[in-house]
């Protein structure tokens, strides 16, 4: 992505929301979902459009875990860490999936194909343990469902 | 007449198979020929019934669950689609009517009454189940009126701290401001909790009736409902219902024809738990780093951008409409010593009967997981739970005669939080889930406070050396300490509550921390 490419998207984003300072954590999502990510080129641009700093709109950008600095593999899947998946196994998904992708959570396969992220909870927490693949949510995992997940995903 | 079938677009439903579920019966209605109604409804809240499908006969709904897209076809077969039958019945997922399943029948759902019954986004069928009668009085009463109910009702904060909704937003409408916000806390981090994500995507036009309610009561124009992103079908849902409420003249100017003014933006969040701490929501929903404030100023005088903020929960806010219409006394009436009405418990982990239970304040954590819960998934004895979520205390079976009560639960150095419970079997390690608590702090902290930022990381490092049985006596009394500083020295609930797990845990389960052998300590 060629960084006037970005600068331009963080720009007309900015723009539809009306500059406002305020809106910065949607506008951020926005970026995210045409851009994969949140390019460093976008930060001096959006800090431009909306009257704010290079810094502020910096910290906004590191504060949040839904942010990314570079893009994601072409699957993004995300498994349960918090409590409620632990009481049911989460962690040993958790430990398969590293295994298999050759990863650690928070990583991107090396073929580029899956990034595994933690995520505490999805709200799913009686049909634990859960996960997230690409936007689609799965309850009660099992070693077999995460196996078919990561077929899915070509890993 | 038209079958009518019944299958939740609640994300717990989804995502065991309730959408393939619902694709295979309309496939299958559509291959015999046959025209039928699906209602895609809320959550019953029974989660190890889901995807569970109801079909109605003669008023009454018999369901089926948990199924599965290969289940569709026996059933089909045996008849489903001419309704409900005794072949039908003796199906082996049969349960029954589900309005006479224990679990069911013993809950007292006044916040619940319509989740997993109407379609979320009907406004007839709201309507018809008794909604926006709440805000009709509310119209008639004006804002003294409604904030003398609410203070009657004894209702209080269901975000966690219990602080009395009535006093919350009396002070806001005392409070001097060109500018008033009401702003909805739906930032539910916590795990084991879900029940706001269940009405914001089970019954929605009852959050935004409450938030109505709130605004004329302090004089508030504008309502924010700060939503996590890990939830977006919630997301999706509230703002295709305000969407509705706008177009139908119940947001907007002259709501409900009257000459008030209320409208209501939806905000997401981006994977900051700390967001759920009210101050740091206000910062965040400014665009800001979700840094905890110093207190004061209170929110109530200094809140969203300056202005007097009323700062709710979901829970707090959906049960706002039922107090109105019912009245406050058959709110109070519910409940034991200052918990009045009803709490809407969510039973998760490793649980046999998973879900959300509402009931009124009272009931006993053995009650609640042993009985209603019906113990563990795994089958094997419960060895702790978990209530109130990543900040909440761990309680051994010793203590399950302690009644589900904010103050009951703070005597035994626990809290309610957000009602959330969740179960543990005997493979649990608490040492493992004391480090988990720290780990999470670690992660989560905002940065603002030292106790939080350093003291999280400081603990995850010598639980490790507890673990591995470097001088486990020393380290103990360190985490004690370390845990006293947290508590008392940090800005919010994230640093000040960490120690309920990690103390619970060493208090109640002391032997998992002195497994390891004793290295010599020359291994310092």
């Amino acid at each position: 992505m060629p960084e006037a490419t970005a600068e331009e998207t963080a720009r007309t984003i900015a723009a539809e929301h009306g500059n406002r300072p305020d809106e910065l954590i949607e506008i951020l999502h926005d970026v995210q979902l045409a851009l994969g990510y949140v390019p460093e080129a976008a930060v001096p641009a959006l800090a431009h459009a909306l009257n704010l700093s290079r810094a502020e709109v910096h910290g906004v950008v590191t504060f949040y875990h839904d942010f990314r600095a570079k893009p994601a593999g072409r699957h993004v899947l995300k498994l349960c860490r918090a409590e409620a998946c632990q009481s049911m196994g989460g962690e040993a998904l958790v430990e398969r999936a590293e295994s298999r992708l050759g990863v650690a959570c928070g990583e991107t396969s090396a073929d580029g194909r899956v990034t595994l992220e933690p995520v505490y909870c999805l709200g799913l927490c009686a049909t634990a343990p859960s996960a997230m693949i690409d936007g689609r949510i799965v309850g009660r995992m099992t070693a077999d469902r995460l196996d078919a997940l990561l077929k899915e995903a070509g890993a | 007449m038209t079958v009518r079938f019944f299958i939740p677009r609640d994300a717990a439903a989804i995502a065991v198979g309730a959408d393939e579920v619902a694709a295979a019966l309309a496939e299958a209605a559509t291959a015999a020929g046959r025209t039928i109604e699906i209602v895609r409804t809320g959550s019953r809240g029974m989660m190890w019934l889901e995807p569970l499908l109801e079909v109605e006969s003669h008023g009454v709904r018999h369901g089926f669950g948990p199924l599965d897209v290969g289940d569709i076809a026996g059933l089909v077969a045996t008849g489903l689609l001419d309704g409900h039958s005794l072949a039908v019945a003796g199906h082996p997922k049969s349960v029954g009517p589900v309005e006479q399943i224990g679990f069911f029948a013993r809950q007292t759902r006044l916040t619940f009454a319509r989740c997993g019954v109407i379609d979320p986004l009907s406004l007839d069928d709201y309507r018809a189940h008794g909604g926006y009668v709440g805000l009709e009085q509310a119209l008639g009463l004006g804002g003294a009126g409604i904030i003398d109910t609410i203070a009657k009702s004894g209702l209080r904060g269901r975000g966690g701290a219990g602080f009395p909704t009535g006093i919350k937003w009396k002070t806001v409408h005392d409070a001097e401001g060109a500018r008033k916000y009401i702003v909805c806390n739906a930032d539910e981090g916590d795990s084991a909790t879900f029940a706001d994500r269940m009405i914001m995507e089970g019954d929605p036009f009852l959050l935004i009736e409450g938030m109505t309610i709130a605004g004329i009561a302090v004089g508030a124009t504008k309502g924010y409902i700060y939503v996590r992103s890990e939830y977006p079908h919630a997301i999706a849902t509230l703002k295709t219902a305000i969407g509705i409420a706008r177009k139908a003249g119940l947001l907007g100017t002259n709501v409900a024809a009257s000459k008030q003014t209320f409208e209501i933006e939806v905000r997401t969040g981006a994977g900051a738990y700390v967001c759920g701490e009210e101050t740091a929501l206000l910062d965040s929903l400014e665009g800001k780093r979700g840094i905890v404030r110093a207190k004061p100023p209170l929110p109530a005088h200094k809140g969203l951008f300056g202005c007097p903020t009323v700062i709710n929960n979901v829970l707090s806010l959906a049960a706002v409409p039922f107090i109105l219409s019912e009245g406050a006394k058959v709110y109070a009436d519910l409940g034991m010593g200052r918990s009045r009405g009803t709490m809407p418990i969510q039973l998760a982990g490793n649980i046999r009967h998973g879900g959300l239970f509402e009931t009124a304040f009272g009931m006993t954590l053995g009650d609640l997981v042993d009985d209603v819960g019906g113990g563990t998934a795994s089958g094997r004895p419960v060895k702790a739970v978990q209530v109130g979520g990543p900040l909440g205390a761990y309680f051994p079976r010793a203590l399950f005669d302690t009644p589900f009560d904010y103050e009951a639960f703070t005597a035994k150095n626990g809290l309610i939080g957000h009602g959330g419970i969740t179960v543990f079997d005997d493979t649990a390690d608490m040492a493992k889930q004391a480090r988990f608590a720290f780990e999470f702090c670690a992660i989560e902290s905002c940065g603002k406070c030292t106790p939080c930022r350093i003291g999280s990381t400081r603990g995850v490092e010598t639980i490790d050396k507890i673990i591995a049985g470097a001088q486990p006596e020393s380290h103990l009394a360190l985490v004690t300490d370390l845990c006293n500083t947290m508590k008392f020295g940090s800005l919010c609930a994230l640093g000040g509550f960490t120690p309920y797990p990690v103390m619970s845990a060493l208090t109640h389960f002391p032997d998992d921390f002195r497994r390891a052998k004793r290295l010599p300590q020359a291994a310092e």
